[in-house]
C-alpha cells in the first residue's frame, strides 16, 4: 500500500498496528503462561500472568483513544476506515483473551495444593495448545493481511469446541465418582470454558481480519462443535 | 458485516443507491476537446433518475468538463467541442438541432461561487422564467415563491423580495442560485462544487436541500470533499486524466473500491 500524502496519517495507523501487535504478544504469552502455571502449580508464574493484564488493558484503552482520534481527524475511507475499525475490534477481543487467561491463572492459585489427575490436565493442555496455535495464526494473518489464513482459523475453531465438550463430560464423571474432586473439577471446568472462549475471541479476530482485507464479512455459519450445553452424565455410568 | 446475516438496520429513505431507478442521462463515447487537448476520453456513464451522482477526482481530471457538457455551456467558447452522445430522455443534447436555451431550462446549473445577478431577489429567480416563457404576472409570482420554498430560502427572504440578491449571505446566495435553476422546472440540476465557498452551517443547509431536491430532480454534483460525496450521493464516478476509472454505488466506492487508483485517491495516498 502506498503512503498517505499526509505522513502523520501513516504514523497514526502504524501506531495502531504496533499496539495491536504488542497486545497480541501479551495475550499469547498470558495464555501460555496461565496454562503452564496451572499444570506446574507455579504460583509465581500465575502472579506474573495476573500482573501482565494491566498492560493489556492500558493498551486497549490507548488503541481505542487513538482510533477515535483518527476517525475524528482523518474521517478515514475504504481500507483506512476498515483498518481503524479493525483495530478497535481486535483490541477488544485481545483484551478479553487477557481477562480469560488471567482468570485461569487465578484458578491455578485456588487449586494449587490439590491432587490433579494427569488425564484431565492432559485434555485441558491439548485444548489450550490448539487455542494458542489458533491465536498465533490469526495474529500472523493480521500482520500479513492474509484473508485465507484468517478463514482457516475461523474454520478450525470447531476442534476446540469438540474438545471442550468431551472434557466437560469427563469432569462431570470425576465429580460423580468422588465428591472430593468437585472443587478441583469445577475450577478446571471454568478453565476449560475460558480456553473455549479464547478460541471464540480468536475466531472473532479472524472475521475482523477477513473484513479488513476484503471489505466483506465472512459469509455463512461458522462450524461449531460445542455440545457442552447439552452434555449430561448419568450417575452410575 | 450485515450482508452475511441478512439483517440491516433501517437506513434513511433512499440513502443507498437505487440501481433499478431508470437511467435519465446516458453518456456514450463522449470525447471533449479544448482546442487540440482531449480532456475527456470515451466516457460512458449512466445517471439514474432522482439519484444524486457525485463526480470525484483530482483537479484537471475532467469532472467539471463533463458537467459542462450536460447543458453545453462550453459552447460559449468557440475552440471547445464535444463528440459522442449525451442522451437525456431520448434527446441527444449534443445535437446542433437542440436549442441551447431550451436545454439550459431543462438542465439547471449552480456554480462554485454564488452568482446572483445585480437585481432584486425576486427578479433573480424570475429572470430565467421571463427569458424562457411569457407568463402572467401572478403566475411568475407563484413560480418564484415555489422555487424559493423548494430552495429552502422562502422563510428568510419573503419579507424582502425587493432587496438586492447580492445583499444575502454566501449560503443564501447559493440557495438563491438553486432557486433560479429550479424556477424553470428543470429535469436535471448540475452542481459544481456548490459548497466549497461556504461555512459548515451553510454547507449543511445545502446538503439538506440536495437531499430534498433529489425527490424531484436528477442531480449531478462535482465535489472535492470526499465526505460530502459519501454523505449526499447515491452513485459516485471517479475520474482520472479524462477517463472514468470506476463508477458504482457510493457505499461501495467509499467502503471497498474495486480499483487501486480509486482507493489511493479517496484515502489520500500517492498514486
Amino acid at each position: 500500500m502506498a503512503d498517505h500524502i499526509v505522513s502523520s496519517y501513516d504514523a497514526e495507523l502504524t501506531r495502531l498496528r504496533r499496539a495491536i501487535s504488542e497486545m497480541g504478544g501479551i495475550a499469547e504469552k498470558m495464555t501460555a503462561d496461565a496454562m503452564t502455571a496451572l499444570t506446574r502449580r507455579d504460583t509465581g508464574l500465575a502472579q506474573a500472568v495476573i500482573a501482565a493484564d494491566a498492560r493489556l488493558d492500558a493498551l486497549q484503552r490507548a488503541v481505542e483513544e487513538q482510533a477515535i482520534l483518527t476517525l475524528v481527524r482523518r474521517q478515514p475511507m475504504a481500507v483506512d476506515l476498515r483498518e481503524t475499525i479493525a483495530a478497535i475490534r481486535i483490541s477488544g477481543d485481545l483484551e478479553r483473551i487477557g481477562d480469560l487467561a488471567k482468570n485461569v491463572a487465578k484458578r491455578s492459585l485456588a487449586i494449587g495444593g490439590q491432587f490433579q489427575p494427569q488425564k484431565l490436565m492432559a485434555g485441558l493442555t491439548h485444548m489450550s495448545d490448539l487455542a494458542q496455535a489458533q491465536l498465533k495464526d490469526v495474529l500472523d494473518a493480521y500482520a500479513r493481511g492474509d484473508k485465507d489464513a484468517a478463514e482457516d482459523v475461523w474454520r478450525r475453531d470447531g476442534a476446540i469446541d469438540a474438545l471442550h465438550t468431551s472434557l466437560f463430560r469427563e469432569l462431570l464423571t470425576y465429580m460423580m465418582e468422588d465428591a472430593r474432586n468437585i472443587t478441583f473439577c469445577t475450577h478446571l471446568l471454568f478453565c476449560a470454558k475460558n480456553v473455549e472462549r479464547i478460541g471464540d475471541h480468536t475466531t472473532n479476530i479472524a472475521e475482523t481480519v477477513h473484513y479488513l482485507v476484503t471489505g466483506e464479512a465472512l459469509a455463512g455459519e461458522r462450524p461449531k462443535d460445542d455440545r457442552s450445553n447439552f452434555a449430561a452424565v448419568e450417575a452410575g455410568t | 458485516m450485515s450482508a452475511a446475516t441478512g439483517v440491516r438496520l433501517a437506513d434513511p429513505a433512499g440513502a443507498r443507491a437505487d440501481a433499478a431507478a431508470p437511467v435519465r442521462i446516458a453518456v456514450r463515447n463522449l470525447d471533449f476537446f479544448y482546442g487540440g487537448f482531449r480532456a475527456l476520453k470515451s466516457i460512458d456513464l449512466d445517471f439514474h433518475d432522482r439519484q444524486v451522482t457525485a463526480l470525484i477526482g483530482p483537479s484537471g481530471c475532467g469532472k467539471s468538463t463533463l458537467l459542462r457538457c450536460f447543458n453545453r455551456i462550453y459552447s460559449l467558447y468557440p475552440e471547445q467541442r464535444a463528440t459522442g452522445e449525451i442522451v437525456l430522455d431520448a434527446l441527444n443534447v449534443l445535437s446542433p438541432a437542440v436549442d441551447v436555451n431550451e436545454l439550459r431550462a431543462r438542465v439547471g446549473m449552480v456554480f462554485q461561487k454564488p452568482t446572483p445577478f445585480p437585481m432584486s431577489i425576486f427578479d433573480n429567480v424570475a429572470f430565467g422564467l421571463r427569458l424562457a416563457e411569457r407568463l402572467p404576472r401572478a403566475e411568475v409570482e407563484d413560480r418564484v415563491e415555489e422555487a424559493l420554498r423548494k430552495a429552502a430560502l422562502w422563510d428568510e427572504v419573503k419579507d424582502k423580495l425587493k432587496a438586492p440578491g447580492t445583499g444575502l449571505s454566501g449560503g443564501q446566495q447559493q440557495r438563491l442560485c438553486i432557486a433560479r435553476a429550479i424556477a424553470q422546472r428543470p429535469d436535471v440540476i448540475l452542481l459544481d462544487e456548490p459548497t466549497s465557498a461556504l461555512d459548515p452551517i451553510s454547507t449543511g443547509r445545502i446538503e439538506e436541500l440536495i437531499e430534498q431536491l433529489r425527490q424531484e430532480f436528477t442531480i449531478v454534483i462535482v465535489t472535492h470533499n470526499m465526505q460530502q460525496a459519501a454523505r449526499i450521493s447515491q452513485f459516485t464516478a471517479f475520474l482520472y486524466l479524462g477517463e472514468v476509472v470506476e463508477f458504482g454505488p457510493t457505499v461501495k466506492i467509499f467502503m471497498n473500491p474495486g480499483k487501486k487508483q480509486t482507493q489511493d485517491y479517496i484515502t489520500g495516498r500517492f498514486g
